[in-house]
């Protein structure tokens, strides 16, 4: 415990600790994303759809070991705790880095360095309220006029049916690439899993892990919203 | 003025040892007592804090830059000798003496260089533990260049950066002890008085740059490691600080100051692009070993070198010293330049350099392996020139570098001044009228880790820790002195900026007493020089005020001083007439046009005391004995 | 050409500052940077102001002294390259130049650019050093460093200690250097004795100072007239992970 409050203490270790708890969230979406491509199944043969019965899975896997949703529940907070430390961390080191510098420059723009990276603070808080609506959407039901519980598809595609839905879960996935592209990186980076021989390959994975987590989660509404797959 | 070198006895290979034998110590328990004030933080004052903070001496360091790591030794390109003979190319430690004296046209002290070679081994342990990395062969083990002046290869060197990465291991070092609380450092803090307490050196007075207060600081010994003063040319390759107020105080305080005109001029820089002109950049000398130094045959021709076809090229150092070539040492490398450029055959848009090609050096070995050595050189020259040095050759010419002369020191690098010890380029101990390449580096070293940590110790066991403090009248009338100048240089409102006195001062000292001299032009210069100083004084416009950090008014006291230096250096200069090493005077040439020593009445080091500013000042000798060395015309063809 | 400087003055470290305009109407393409503030400074003494304060020494590109955000960029717009030896062929006649200092809490301003940076100093202060006494050295050869780990260290080892990467670091951090320290003596088999303890001790130091933290941005790499590597820094925060969880962590430098 002592060494984790050691690393607590330094900006290092806060970054490692953001780097540690990026890892579990990169982990969460994509597994989240390839759990949507359930979408692409329609209904099987017993006339369930995929999506449900894999919703079904989720809430019962490890039963009767576990208590019914035991599992699904420790994942939540697993999950939870790692937002948290996330976000905890992400406010402690902006706060200090926005006091290492009071006055900024009157001249910027030749300060180069990427996009991505510039707008991780700003993205993640877009992405943080997004997470909020999305739960309130699919999980709780709240945000979501014709919501029926466990019946995961045709929550699924009713909700992607209205284009402005669409649109707010595009505009929360090219945040979440650009965050993911930069995140990616920096993991390497700030858990210093760097090698002469493999260094060169670090951003074109990050390229390739947020491409293919963009295209994964996109894929299933464009169908929906232009009517290839429906109820 | 009493000058007893204090040469330890026996043959030259035992008196260091002898001498390490018979000084008296210090107990390690009365080491905290004494307090050691050093000024400069350069590889000579930054290795001696940390060896001595090490030993136990309460170390007080003061630098006028914002951090020790500043100093101009970062600067040093090309690398350290030591006779180590990693080769077995038959280096030994007499025959880097042997050089070194040889280098220095038989003008400086046996027993020192003889020293310097033996604490040459010492050095490049001491900077591979502390983790200075220089160049290494594949299987790991330490390389070596050959460099001017030297027919093996010892020089130790990291890329083009050998001084920058031995003086941040000595400022690592030093900052060590900053830590371990033995040694304090004062930054932006600068010297501008010795204070000499009934014939003994007892402090210094400061000014502190940023708050403009002049502070007194007591020690029981004082250290000076100010480096040298080729600022006086104004363009010089030192550092825009770098000047001569440190040892010009300590001089008028009763430090006889040795051999002031042994000015190296080194071979290889940058020539001037414009008026503007702010400093010279120097090319390191290890360029030398690839690269062709050259001119066109034909006088005025302007064609670019691409279109001067081989045979209308002069190679014009490997034609007259055919077995070493490009190597020859700085001085004659310097000389032979200026007799090119003079007589017509200049190149570039000045006509003010000669070609230092690497073409064939790129053919035989590739653009890659020259860009492993000298990379970082390269890309400087284009930076400043515009030129790609892979493409177009360089253009060179020489530029004030080095200054060989310092405050006179003995055997044990204390000044006349008892409790005055000077360290490095700013002492004139090791390299008579020429230093070889690499050999700055070594010497500063050799002084700040392993010399002055031991004979300040023989001095300080002879006398009482403290019983003084800053209260004695002598630190009052020094800090009166030091204001007055301060007050006086701010309230002038003449019309001149400071710069413009240091142009000119520059421009009459190059003339004189640069590359070459002679009679008539050094009596004109002293007719000139106080002349200017009379107008400076008058004339020069300091604005700002001097409680504020005012980088005018620094500039003004240094050029101030640098005014009251400069005649000396002529002085010696004139009086000095012969021609030995650097200092070449033009009516004392051989048959070959190489300088002339004229041993019989200059074996010796001339040593000048103090007598008032505009007083002719007096001339003492040391004479120089030569008993392992036989004195030679030198010869390097 | 002619070109327009804005340069901010800044009399006390107390004292809010300004920008004050400049006209340099002839400046050489051969001039340096600094040069073209030689001239500026000539003209302003000649007519009775107080010079634009800037610190520069070696002019070479070693010394680390000299250091300013030139249009927005530290040391200005050419790559690898130190403000000194920046030369005016690099702008473009009618040009206008914003130069201003470094910006970094942990940097105060003293006097126009001018900043004070003694706080790397401490950093190093903090174990940026192999403890060796005087004249205990074995034989430089004694302990064969393999060529690759010399060439990186001294990769790490050519950092200037100019400040151009927390100046435009946007957390202002000054990780770069930290990191090129860290990794110049981790990489040599004579540091490895103090590896750890070093590094605890510098980022702490790091951290005290009121650096920033680094977020990966890489505009210190960007910036260095050096070219080191943030490479260093990720081989930083490994040593630091390393440190931390050994199985008897010594302490920082207040353990």
């Amino acid at each position: 415990m002592q060494r984790v409050v050691t690393l607590y203490r330094s900006t290092v270790g806060k970054k490692v600790l953001m780097a540690l708890s990026g890892i579990v969230l990169f982990g969460f979406v994509l597994v989240h994303m390839i759990g949507n491509l359930k979408i692409l199944q329609g209904m099987n043969d017993e006339g369930v759809y995929a999506m449900d019965a894999y919703g079904e899975f989720l809430r019962d896997v490890g039963y009767p070991l576990v208590p019914h949703e035991g599992v699904l529940w420790i994942t939540r907070l697993i999950l939870l705790a790692a937002v948290l430390t996330h976000i905890v961390m992400a406010v402690q080191l902006s706060r200090r880095s926005g006091a290492a510098r009071s006055r900024s420059y009157e001249k910027k723009e030749s300060l180069s360095f990427s996009y991505a990276s510039r707008t991780m603070r700003f993205g993640g808080v877009i992405l943080a309220l997004f997470i909020v609506y999305h739960i309130l959407h699919f999980t709780t039901g709240q945000a979501h006029p014709q919501f029926e519980h466990g019946a995961v598809f045709r929550n699924y595609v009713l909700a992607f049916q209205n284009p402005l839905v669409f649109v707010v879960y595009l505009a929360a996935q090219i945040a979440l690439c650009f965050h993911l592209y930069h995140g990616v990186w920096s993991v390497f980076q700030t858990l210093g899993a760097n090698h002469p021989k493999y260094n060169h390959l670090r951003r074109p994975f990050a390229v390739g892990y947020a491409l293919v987590v963009f295209v994964g989660f996109m894929t299933p509404p464009v169908l929906v919203l232009t009517g290839v797959i429906g109820l | 003025m009493e000058l007893n070198a204090k040469i330890p006895s026996g043959p030259i290979a035992e008196k260091w040892d002898n001498h390490r034998f018979e000084m008296k110590l210090v107990n390690p328990a009365n080491k905290r007592k004494y307090e050691v004030i050093i000024v400069g933080s350069g590889l000579a004052g930054a290795s001696a804090a940390a060896t001595m903070g090490e030993l136990g001496y309460r170390v007080k360091v003061f630098t006028y830059h914002d951090s020790p790591r500043r100093a101009h030794s970062i600067a040093a390109q090309g690398g350290i000798n030591a006779a180590k003979n990693y080769q077995n190319d038959g280096d030994s430690v007499f025959r880097l003496f042997y050089d070194t004296v040889k280098g220095g046209d038989f003008r400086s002290r046996e027993a020192n260089v003889y020293r310097l070679a033996q604490i040459s081994l010492n050095i490049i342990d001491q900077a591979v533990a502390q983790g200075v990395p220089f160049a290494r062969e594949y299987g790991g083990l330490l390389a070596n260049r050959s460099f001017g002046g030297a027919q093996v290869s010892r020089t130790f060197y990291a890329r083009g950066q050998t001084g920058q990465q031995l003086l941040l291991g000595a400022y690592q070092a030093l900052e060590r002890q900053v830590a371990a609380g033995t040694v304090a450092v004062d930054t932006r803090s600068e010297m501008l008085d010795v204070v000499v307490v009934d014939g003994v050196a007892r402090g210094i007075v400061t000014r502190d740059m940023l708050t403009g207060e002049i502070r007194s600081h007591v020690a029981d010994a004082v250290v000076l490691a100010t480096g040298g003063y080729s600022n006086v040319f104004f363009l010089s390759t030192n550092a825009k600080a770098c000047n001569v107020t440190a040892t010009w105080r300590a001089h008028r305080r009763g430090a006889g100051f040795a051999n002031p005109c042994y000015t190296q001029i080194h071979p290889t820089c940058i020539p001037p692009s414009g008026d503007y002109q702010s400093k010279l950049t120097l090319m390191s000398e290890s360029l030398r070993n690839d690269g062709r130094i050259w001119v066109p045959k034909k006088e005025g021709d302007t064609r670019p070198a691409s279109q001067i076809p081989e045979s209308e090229r002069d190679y014009y150092l490997e034609r007259l010293y055919p077995s070493f070539g490009n190597l020859t040492p700085r001085d004659i490398a310097s000389r032979r330049a200026k007799e090119m450029v003079d007589a017509g055959h200049g190149v570039g848009e000045r006509s003010n350099g000669v070609f230092l090609d690497f073409s064939h050096a790129i053919e035989r070995l590739g653009a890659d392996a020259i860009s492993e050595r000298y990379g970082n050189l390269f890309a400087m020259y284009e930076k400043i020139t515009g030129e790609d040095p892979y493409k177009r050759p360089m253009r060179i010419y020489p530029a004030p570098h080095y200054t060989m002369g310092g405050l006179w020191v003995d055997y044990d690098l204390m000044s006349t001044v008892p409790g005055l010890f000077v360290i490095g380029e700013a002492n004139f101990s090791d390299h008579g009228a020429n230093r070889l390449g690499a050999s700055a580096l070594m010497q500063g070293l050799a002084d700040g880790y392993f010399v002055i940590p031991m004979t300040i110790g023989n001095y300080l066991a002879r006398v009482k820790p403290g019983g003084l403090d800053t209260g004695h009248a002598a630190f009052a009338d020094v800090e009166r002195d030091v204001k007055g100048r301060m007050e006086r240089l701010l309230a002038g409102n003449g019309s001149r900026t400071v710069d413009s006195f240091h142009i000119e001062l520059g421009r009459i000292m190059w003339n004189a007493c640069g590359m070459a001299r002679s009679e008539e032009g050094l009596k004109d210069a002293l007719q000139k020089i106080p002349e200017l100083r009379e107008q400076y004084w008058k004339e020069v416009n300091v604005p700002g005020s001097g409680d504020t950090l005012n980088q005018s008014l620094e500039k003004a006291g240094r050029v101030a001083d640098f005014m009251e230096f400069a005649e000396v250096m002529c002085w010696d200069a004139l009086t000095r007439d012969e021609s030995a090493g650097a200092h070449y005077r033009v009516e004392h040439t051989t048959d070959e046009g190489e300088a002339k020593r004229d041993d019989e009445h200059f074996a010796h080091a001339a040593v000048w005391e103090f007598k008032g500013v505009g007083e002719k000042p007096e001339r003492h000798t040391e004479p120089l004995e030569f008993e392992n060395v036989q004195l030679s015309q030198r010869s390097y063809k | 050409m002619r070109l327009t400087l804005h340069v901010w003055r800044q009399a006390t470290p107390r004292d809010a500052g300004r920008f004050e305009t400049f006209d340099a109407p002839d400046v050489s393409e051969h001039m340096s940077f600094l040069e073209l503030l030689d001239v500026i400074n000539e003209r302003i003494t000649e007519n009775g102001g107080e010079p634009i304060a800037f610190e520069h020494d070696c002019r070479e590109g070693i010394c680390g002294s000299c250091g300013m955000v030139i249009n927005g960029r530290p040391h200005g717009p050419q790559d690898l390259t130190t403000a000194c030896q920046l030369h005016m062929r690099q702008f473009r006649d009618g040009q206008e130049v914003w130069i201003e200092p470094w910006r970094a809490e942990a940097f105060p301003v003293i006097k126009d650019l001018v900043v004070d940076r003694s706080a790397f100093d401490r950093i190093i202060q903090s174990g940026g050093y192999i403890s060796v006494r005087t004249g205990s050295a074995p034989d430089g050869n004694a302990v064969p460093v393999p060529k690759v780990f010399a060439d990186e260290a001294f990769d790490a080892a050519t950092c200037i200690g100019c400040g151009a990467c927390v100046a435009a670091c946007p957390n202002a951090s000054a990780m770069l250097f930290t990191s090129a320290k860290v990794a110049h003596l981790g990489l040599l088999p004579q540091g490895q004795t103090e590896r750890w303890d070093r590094v605890l001790g510098m980022v702490e130091t790091h951290d005290e100072e009121g650096f920033g933290n680094c977020t990966n941005h890489g505009a210190c790499e960007n910036a260095c007239p050096k070219g080191i590597s943030v490479d260093y820094i990720a081989r930083l925060n490994r040593d630091l992970v390393k440190a931390t969880l050994r199985a008897r962590p010594v302490g920082a430098k207040d353990a």
